[in-house]
Parts: C-alpha cells; structure tokens; sequence
C-alpha cells in the first residue's frame, strides 16, 4: 500500500506526527485519484452495459473521498487553504484567477455570477503597464 | 457572507452581471487618479490605516526613565454611495432585455469616481489626504486663453519639473475643459493633442474630470501613492416591493511622496478668482 512507510522519502523517526499523517492524506488522495483514472478508462472500454454503470459509480465513489481527503489537506494546512480559496469556484480564466485576486483581493464572488473576488469589481489599478 | 451582503439581494446572476459590468465601464472611464499614479492593493475590508513609520512623542512620561512615542498612521477612508434599482427592470435582463436602465449604477459609478479623484488631485483635508495640486511646491503656471499655447505652457511646467531633479515620464491630467480645448486645437493643421503626446510628454494626455485647468505630473513611479483597503465593490443595502438599493463602496487613502513631481496649470480666469 501506497500509505504505508515504504513510501516514506525521508527516515521515518525523523518525521513529526504531523508529518506522517499530512503523508497519509496526500497518498491517500493520490490513490484516489489514481483510482478515478482507472475507473474512467475501464468503463469507457467496457462492452457489458450492466459493468459500465458499476464501474462509473465507482469512479464517482473514488471523486467524494478525494475531495473529503482533500478537504481534510486543506483544514490542515494553510497554503493549501489559501489556493483552494483562490481558486476553486472561481469563475472566467483559470490562469487569470490568480491576477485578479490580487487585484481584487480574493476570486470568489460572494454573490450570483459577480466575478471578482469578494464582490469587488476588480478594477485597480489602471496605470498603463500595470493591471 | 461578506460585508456586501450580495447573497441576500432579489437580484438574478444575470443582473448582478449586468450590474458590475455597466458600474466598471463607468468607473475605467472617468477614474483618471488611478491611470496616473501608484496602487497599492487592495488589501481588503480589514485593512485600517497605511503606516507611517515615524513616531510622535508623547511629552509625558508613564514611569520616569520611560519615553514614549506613538506611531503615525494614515487611515483609510470609506466611502459609499447608493444605487436605487427597479426590481422588475432588473428582472428584464433576464428576460433577454438587452437595453436595461442602470442610470442609478451609471450615476453612482461617476460620483464615486469623482469623489476619489478628488482626493488625489485636490485633497480631502478632514481625511488626512493631501491631494496633489496643493502639494506642489510649485506657483500655478497660466494657461493662456488662446488655446493654441497648450504646447507652450506645458514645455513650460516640464522644464521646471527637469529643473527640480524629477525625471520622466511625463503625463497630463487635463480637466473637462482643458481637455477639450487640447482635442479641439490644431496648430498650421497638426493636433494639439497629437504635438503634446508624441512630441513633449512621454505620456498619456488623461481626461481628468475632477481637475480645474490641468496637471502635468511624473509616472515614474515611487512619488504618488494610493493605497485601496476594499477596492471598488457593490454591495447590497435593502429591497421592499418595487425597488432594491444596492451601494458602490471601497476604503482608500491617498499620500504625496513627492510634492515636487507635479506642477498645476490654471486658466488664467481661474487665477484672477
């Protein structure tokens, strides 16, 4: 198993309790993701329409623990706090979320389909050059 | 939730977009302080004051052998202005209305511009915000009242702005007036406009409708400074049956670091008053 200290990269009375559990969560959500891939290709190739719906549920089954890991990461750690915050329900670009919050301060609209983050409207600075 | 309180608006996505969309447009259009000088931020609703970094000294002493200074902060400033919105217009828009009133997102959006841009340009004293044009060390320069000498004067102000060590780029935040008398003017045929920007400034000619005359100003960078805590944001006040307001907000203050990077051009009517 995945999880277990044979993955370690570093020896294992090195590692801080904190460490070794934030390990066990992300291999965790790595498996499952890996998992997801799987699924998905097998019910693509599968013939036998009874075993496809099985194998798409699994998949689906596979998505809800990644995200409860995931969500598990990012109460534990703040960095990945702040990027889940950044980024995910963002809405427009993927690789212009970042710029706008920080010119926002934060991506997310608080309210229907505002774009910016916070509800602001994103307009800062407006010096040729600089966004 | 956030302090904007958008969630609890009877407003569809469609509209809220609507909204924003048509509060930007405005506010690019006639904010002219931010296309001049420095931003700093935003850094959100909590942010409270820029930091000085200098102290006061307080005269008396708490324990003998004990000095006390306290630091100097400037505090940001709120501002806010309501936008009273018909409900059933609102509702049009997603209906597939494509000509909306937003006349009160329009109006709100020109006041708050020109609320800020008065504060860089002209100052805000009971803020704390000394705008740029009373900071300059500088005595007004006339413009004359044949418009033809734009190109005069302003080679005028930029000489003296070279003779006090500040360096380009240069740009012009010309006011409401000024501004047209400079697009409107040809010299032997040739733009005013079109000699000041390419062939004495190295910078934009910016329409700045908070300004009377005009201000020739370094972008260089490092001399003028707006600090934003909420950037500009829209956020929801109340609704009853027909109406729902909405206001236009955002915290900012304003710091001339270096006075003697501007120089104020003033009609010459304007000198006589």
């Amino acid at each position: 198993m995945a999880g277990g200290s044979d993955s370690y990269h570093e020896p294992y009375e090195l590692l801080t309790e904190e460490s070794k559990n934030m390990h066990r969560a992300l291999v965790t959500v790595m498996e499952e993701l890996e998992a997801i891939d799987w699924y998905q290709q097998r019910a693509e190739a599968c013939s036998d329409a009874d075993l496809k719906k099985i194998l798409l549920h699994n998949k689906n089954e596979e998505i809800e623990h990644a995200m409860m890991s995931l969500e598990w990461i990012r109460r534990n750690n703040p960095v990945f706090s702040d990027q889940a915050k950044t980024y995910l329900f963002s809405n427009g670009p993927i690789t212009e979320v970042e710029k706008n919050a920080m010119d926002g301060g934060g991506a997310r609209g608080s309210g229907g389909s505002a774009p910016a983050a916070g509800g602001s409207l994103g307009i800062g600075s407006l010096k040729k050059g600089r966004k | 939730m956030d302090l904007l309180k958008r969630d609890l608006a009877p407003i569809l996505d469609e509209a809220w977009e609507a909204i924003d969309n048509e509060a930007r447009r405005v506010l690019k259009l006639n904010l002219a302080g931010r296309k001049l000088v420095d931003f700093n931020g935003p850094f959100g609703w909590e942010f409270a004051a820029v930091n000085l970094g200098r102290l006061e000294l307080i005269r008396d002493q708490p324990v003998p052998g004990v000095s006390v200074g306290r630091r100097r902060v400037q505090p940001l400033i709120e501002l806010r202005t309501p936008i009273l919105l018909d409900t059933m217009e609102l509702d049009s828009i997603a209906r597939g209305a494509d000509d909306p009133d937003l006349g009160p997102v329009v109006e709100a959006a020109e006041k708050i511009a020109h609320a800020e841009d008065n504060a860089i340009f002209n100052g805000y004293r009971e803020a704390g915000i000394a705008g740029i044009i009373e900071s300059s060390p500088y005595a007004p320069l006339e413009i004359p009242a044949d418009g033809l000498h734009y190109p005069h004067a302003i080679v005028q102000a930029k000489e003296l702005l070279r003779e006090a060590g500040v360096s380009g780029p240069f740009a012009l935040a010309a006011g409401p007036k000024a501004y047209n008398e400079i697009s409107q003017g040809s010299e032997d045929g040739y733009p005013i406009r079109k000699r000041i920007e390419q062939q004495i400034i190295d910078g934009p000619i910016i329409w700045a409708p908070s300004i009377d005359g005009a201000v020739l100003l370094s972008i260089r960078g490092g001399d003028f400074e707006l600090t934003v805590g909420q950037d500009l944001s829209i956020g929801y006040a109340y609704h009853e049956r027909q109406n729902v307001e909405l206001y236009l907000t955002e915290s900012f203050t304003f710091r001339v670091l270096e006075p003697a990077a501007a120089i104020y051009l003033r009609h010459a009517s304007e000198l006589e008053v």
